[in-house]
Formats: structure tokens, C-alpha cells, sequence
């Protein structure tokens, strides 16, 4: 605790665990039932990841992008999160969306083409956004949501670094400010934003030194190390159920794969960069975390992988078993109820469906 | 030179920067990468890093850099990854960049040119498959181009990056990479406001632009082999729109089916059968037929299929506007 700054210090990104797996002097991390729930959900995500990837060559799914070497983000911060906070994330947060109670077919079956949702009753999550930095003022209105009807609980608001970038991003977090709302902005810098290098994207120095601009404490994190990210998180949620307003986490963390299954990262990054960070690998470096504390039983990595594989054969089956979307659902989806005008016209486009046997 | 829809923008850009030195490309991932379907590949190590900007991810930004750019003299061509993310620059384009030329007198333009790629069934996830020309044809002020070919991608980009006022320059992603025609080397253009006729034929006529164009031909194609000749009207530029060519069209054939995959509710469609039969009424010897998007927004990827206008579908009103 106490990892958020109210001001730039020299910015070293927060660590608790070394890339060797060694604590940091003097860190307080997590209990072992914690740190196993993460590193189960971690490497969950990076079969998740693979099956994606192989589901999307073998056009079961459509475009999509990959979230290897970003793993300890999505799932330190996913299982910091409770039941009652809200999520707000994009494609990137897949994991943060699974960890959170999204069942994976139900992001096997968006990514699938098929009617996105709905979420389980109960997972206080909007739906996983495409149109970059959109979530950030919706954020701010949960935010607002739950201030006014005094719910004790958070909002996470996650983008990427070139999110930061947009309108929406700015506006969000300045509302969530100036209103002192429960909300938890938290940005993956992985780096690069398709071909675009952090660099490039702001001159700042951190994206993390942004939220003082706005009026709220932050901390850059490295977004390699699970338990820091859990830990900052735990910190800044807990902040925020209690009333005491908004922050903003910078996790940097690293993009291993493509941006999406559409893009040739080797235009333009180095194969020697991406090799470095290979060797960042956060799943590995918390395995040797566990190894260290002695919590690591022979076979578990193999053995959750195992799970994991099993559980997203079964997920892939239960997407795959869903019939495709039909024009009436989309209609149906449209408007809570339709006008006589819009039945019309639902009418109308079925019947030309109809006459040409495309329905 | 042989190329296909997304190499002639390409050449074409090519050409700008090399001739116009006012000219200058800015956009996401526009730079090294190309773009993300490569419409800018190779310009920046041709041009250098101050004619080929990667822009910070801001579309509004981007479209409201080009103002600023166009308001100091420069000749900027922008590019919004996805015609979805045009929404983000609405205020800038609805608001600014359409008035400049009227809000200053006429002492400022906004001679500049936004480029997106548009259009469905192309498997893309949310939002990237939209068709907005609509949006921007009820926004007077700039212009609206949608090239259904390679040549006239090329002719078209490069008339539109020398018009004094902006354009939305809106580039049909499902055939960026068809087949390769034969287009001509170096600087041509193709005049903007006009349509061009596609296909001839007395029987119907058959309005289409962008990608529908193609499928336009398909269906006409089909009603060959029923003894009936379309005649297939590509307008080009939807706004303003060439009433012209339509109306001598419609007045020939006397049948008319418009055809665009934008939704129907307030589309194209609608302006351009008002046209017709505000110009060329009496020469109709049936209602008007649209074959369009549904009155939804763009479904997910399972739907559509059905959504977009096919030939069969065109055909089908080419049919019913016959037996009317
Ligand atoms: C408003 C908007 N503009 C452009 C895009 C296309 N696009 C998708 S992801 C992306 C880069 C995002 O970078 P970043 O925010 O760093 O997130 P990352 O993908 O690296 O997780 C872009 C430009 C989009 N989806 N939405
Ligand atoms: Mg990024």
C-alpha cells in the first residue's frame, strides 16, 4: 500500500518481484491463495490466447488481437477487482473480461460474428469496446452512477497507450477528477499502438504523470510483474470503493504478438526487440515467484494448462453450437420495441430476403 | 501500369506528393507501416517523415490538424483508419471544416481531402464496416466521393487533393484488393460531380456507387440472360450529386432501382429517387426501388451477409420495377 503518488517522483516503474522471481526487499505481496488464483488466470489467458490465435487461422473466428506478454496486467488487475465493480475495457482486456465473470464462449461467439452477450446477470461489465478511448467517459458516468447511490464499489476504466491519446480519454479522466468519482483509469502501455511506438504517441514523459494534470494521484507500475500490478490495484480500487476518489495506473507492459491477426508487426519493430522482451515473459517470472516461495507443487503449470485447454474446448464447442445470427435477432436487438414503422421496414427487408431464397 | 483499387490511391498519393509540394499525408500508422492496408506503403521512405506523418491516435485531431493545415496553404491528405471512426470527427468535419469557406467570407478554404476506407462483408469486427456517405452528403460543404474502380480511384483521389474544397474520399474496402486493371501511368484525374454510366441499357436503370457498382453489374449481367439491359450508373460523388446523369438515364429507361449497403433510413437512396422524380417524373413508368441496408445498424458478421445488397436482390427490383 501507498504505491500511488500524488506527484512525479523519478518514476521507476513500481516492482515487487524481480524478473528472477526474487521479492524485492521488504515487499508485501499478496497471500499464496491470491498469487495462485493469478497465476492460474495467467496462464488460462495465454491458452486462451493461442486457441484464439489458431481458431482465427483456421477462420472459426475473425480478426483478433493477441494479448501474449500481457497477461500479468489484465489478471493482477482482474482478480484485485470484486463482484461489484464495474469494467469498462477493449479488445485488449479479454482476460480482465474473463477473470471478471465473462464465460470465455461469450467472447468465443462475439469473435465468432454472433450476437456479443449478454454478460451474465450479475458481471458489471460494458461491452468490450472497439472504437478506441469510448469507454473512458462512460466510466466516469458509472462512476457518477455509483457515487450518487452511494454503492460502495469501483469502476476500472482500462485502455491502451495510444488511447491516451483520444478526446474521450482526456475528457473521462478530467469528469472523473472534477467530480471526485470512484474510478480506476487503467492504461497497458504495451508500447506500441499498431505500428505506432509509445514515443511517439505523447511527449510526456509517463502516461502516468497525466492524472496530476487532472487531479489525481497515479503510479506507473511494470506491468510484467503480477503481483505489483495486483497490489497497485488493490490500492487504487480500495481508494475509490471508500470515497476517496480517482487514480490513474500506468502498467507498462509489452505487446509479444501482433497487434490483431490482420498485422505484420515486422514492418515495423525489430525482431531483436521482441526477442528482449520475450525474455520479460511475465508467466515465467511468476512461476519462478511461486518456485521461490515454495508454493510451487511439481506439474501445476502443466497441470492448469491442462484445465485450461479442456475448459476452452469446451467453450469453443458451446460457441460453435450456437445457431448463427439471424436478421430477425438483429432487428429484435435494435429497438426495445419496435414503432409500426419499424415493423415495417423489418417486414419489408425479411420479404426481399424471402423472394430472393437468401432467408 | 496494372493495379487495383488499394495501389492506385497509392499511386495517386504518390504522384501528389511528388508534384504538389504542398501536399502532405498524415494519419494512423500511415508512416512505416504503410497503413493498415498499405495505401501509404513506401511514401514515407520516399517522402521522409515531414510529408508522411504517423499522427498521434485522434481522428478528431487529425481532421482538425488538416483544417489548420489547409487554412495555412498546405494540401493535406487525411486518413481515418475505418470510416467508423469518421463519427469521432464529426464536429470537426460537420462543424469546421465544411464551413470554413462560408464562416470566413471566403478567405479561408479548407482545401484537403480525408481518406477512409468503408463498406461490409469483409469479416471486420465492430464498426469497421460501416457506410457513412449519407452523414456527410446532409453535411453541404464537402464534397463526397465513392470510386467503384481502380482508374477512377486514382483520377478521382488526385482530382479531389487539387479541388479548392474538401472532400471525403471514402474508398470501398471489399474491393481495395480485386482484380488489377489497366490504368494509365502518371497525373489524370477524374472530374468530381460527375457519374459516369457503367453499363448501358434502355430496360432499367440501376444507381450504384462504391463497391455496389460491382454487384450492380453482376446483376445486370443476370438480366442479360432475361432479355433485359440495364443500364448501370455509377455516380461517383454523391454529394452534390450529378442529377444529370441519372435523370437522362431514368428518362430513357424509365424504371429506376437505387441501390447503396448504408442503412435505408434516410440513405442515398432516398435523395436520389426524390431527384428523380422531381426531374425526370413523368418518364416513370414505375415506383422507384431501393435495395439497400436494413434499417439497423450494421449487424454482427453472421448477419452480414444478408444485410449488404446482393445481385440477386437487385436483380429482384430490377424484376419488380419491369412488372410494374
Ligand atoms: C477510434 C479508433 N481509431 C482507430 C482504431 C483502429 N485501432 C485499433 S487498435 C489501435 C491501436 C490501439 O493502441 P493502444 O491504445 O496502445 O492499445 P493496444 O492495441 O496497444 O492494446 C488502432 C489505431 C480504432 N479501433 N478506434
Ligand atoms: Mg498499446
Amino acid at each position: 500500500m501507498g504505491y500511488l503518488r500524488d506527484a512525479p517522483d523519478d518514476w521507476l516503474p513500481l516492482r515487487l518481484v524481480d524478473q528472477d522471481g526474487t521479492p524485492l526487499l521488504g515487499a508485501e505481496l499478496p497471500p499464496h491463495d491470491t498469487v495462485l488464483a493469478i497465476f492460474r488466470w495467467m496462464v488460462f489467458g495465454r491458452v486462451f490466447d493461442q486457441r484464439m490465435l489458431s481458431l482465427q487461422r483456421q477462420g472459426r473466428i475473425g480478426t483478433i488481437g493477441s494479448i501474449r506478454g500481457q497477461e500479468a496486467s489484465a489478471a493482477g488487475l482482474g482478480v484485485a477487482m470484486q463482484g461489484l465493480d464495474w469494467l469498462a475495457g477493449s479488445y485488449r482486456e479479454l482476460l480482465t473480461y474473463m477473470v471478471h465473470g465473462v464465460p470465455a464462449e461469450t467472447l468465443i461467439s462475439l469473435y465468432r460474428g454472433g450476437v456479443p452477450g449478454p454478460f451474465p446477470e450479475g458481471v458489471r461489465a460494458l461491452p468490450v469496446q472497439i472504437v478506441i478511448g469510448a469507454q473512458t467517459p462512460q466510466a466516469a458516468g458509472l462512476g457518477l452512477a455509483l457515487k450518487l447511490r452511494q454503492e460502495r464499489a469501483a469502476v476500472v476504466a482500462c485502455c491502451g497507450d495510444g488511447a491516451t491519446s483520444e478526446g474521450d480519454f482526456h475528457e473521462g479522466v478530467n469528469f472523473a477528477g472534477a467530480h471526485h468519482l470512484p474510478v480506476v483509469f487503467f492504461v497497458q502501455n504495451n508500447g506500441w499502438a499498431i505500428s505506432v511506438p509509445r514515443a511517439r504517441q505523447t511527449a510526456s514523459a509517463t502516461i502516468a504523470q497525466k492524472a496530476f494534470a487532472y487531479g489525481m494521484p497515479a503510479a506507473q507500475v511494470d506491468g510484467n510483474d503480477a503481483l505489483a500490478v495486483y497490489e497497485v490495484c488493490r490500492e487504487a480500487l480500495e481508494r475509490a470503493r471508500r470515497g476517496d476518489g480517482p487514480s490513474l495506473i500506468e502498467a507498462v507492459t509489452y505487446r509479444l504478438g501482433p497487434h490483431t491477426t490482420s498485422d505484420d508487426p515486422t514492418r515495423y519493430r525489430e525482431e531483436t526487440e521482441v526477442k528482449a522482451r520475450e525474455a520479460e515473459d511475465p508467466l515465467p517470472r511468476l512461476r519462478r515467484y511461486l518456485e521461490h516461495a515454495g508454493i510451487y507443487e511439481e506439474g501445476l503449470q502443466e497441470r492448469l494448462e491442462e484445465e485450461a485447454r479442456e475448459s476452452m474446448g469446451k467453450a469453443v464447442a458451446v460457441a460453435e453450437a450456437v445457431p448463427p445470427v439471424t436478421p430477425e435477432q438483429v432487428f429484435d436487438l435494435t429497438w426495445a420495441a419496435e414503432t409500426d414503422g419499424a415493423r415495417r421496414e423489418r417486414e419489408r427487408a425479411l420479404r426481399e430476403l424471402r423472394e430472393v431464397g437468401e432467408l | 501500369m496494372k493495379a487495383n483499387v488499394v495501389e492506385a490511391v497509392q499511386d495517386a498519393l504518390r504522384i501528389a506528393l511528388r508534384e504538389d509540394p504542398a501536399c502532405l499525408v498524415l494519419g494512423e500508422d500511415v508512416g512505416r507501416n504503410g497503413g493498415v492496408f498499405r495505401a501509404t506503403d513506401g511514401l514515407q521512405q520516399e517522402f521522409g517523415e515531414s510529408r508522411v506523418l504517423d499522427t498521434p491516435l485522434a481522428e478528431s485531431s487529425i481532421a482538425g490538424v488538416g483544417l489548420g493545415l489547409a487554412a495555412a496553404g498546405m494540401h493535406p491528405v487525411c486518413e481515418i483508419q475505418f470510416a467508423g471512426f469518421l463519427y469521432i470527427t464529426m464536429n470537426q468535419i460537420g462543424s469546421q471544416v465544411a464551413r470554413l469557406r462560408l464562416r470566413t467570407g471566403g478567405s479561408l478554404k479548407a482545401q484537403m481531402v480525408i481518406r477512409a476506407p468503408y463498406g461490409g462483408n469483409v469479416r471486420t469486427p465492430d464498426l469497421h464496416s460501416d457506410s457513412f456517405e449519407a452523414i456527410y452528403a446532409h453535411t453541404p460543404g464537402i464534397k463526397v466521393v465513392l470510386p467503384a474502380t481502380a482508374y477512377a480511384a486514382k483520377g478521382l483521389l488526385l482530382a479531389a487533393i487539387e479541388d479548392p474544397d474538401p472532400v471525403l474520399f471514402l474508398e470501398p474496402m471489399r474491393i481495395y484488393r480485386g482484380y488489377r486493371e489497366e490504368i494509365p501511368d502518371g497525373r489524370y484525374t477524374v472530374p468530381l460531380g460527375q457519374a459516369r454510366v457503367a453499363r448501358e441499357g434502355v430496360d432499367v436503370t440501376l444507381v450504384a456507387y462504391g463497391a455496389a457498382v460491382g454487384t450492380a453489374l453482376e446483376a445486370a449481367d443476370a438480366l442479360a440472360t432475361e432479355g433485359v439491359e440495364a443500364e448501370v450508373v455509377d455516380l461517383q460523388t454523391v454529394a452534390p450529386l450529378d442529377a444529370e446523369t441519372v435523370l437522362a438515364s431514368v428518362r430513357k429507361t424509365g424504371r429506376a432501382v437505387v441501390i447503396h449497403e448504408a442503412a435505408r433510413p434516410g440513405g442515398l437512396g432516398a435523395e436520389v429517387s426524390a431527384v428523380i422524380q422531381e426531374g425526370a417524373f413523368y418518364s416513370l413508368e414505375a415506383p422507384i426501388e431501393r435495395v439497400t441496408g436494413w434499417g439497423t445498424p450494421y449487424p454482427f458478421v453472421q448477419a452480414e451477409g444478408l444485410y449488404v445488397p446482393s445481385a440477386a436482390r437487385i436483380a429482384a427490383a430490377a424484376r419488380r420495377a419491369l412488372s410494374a
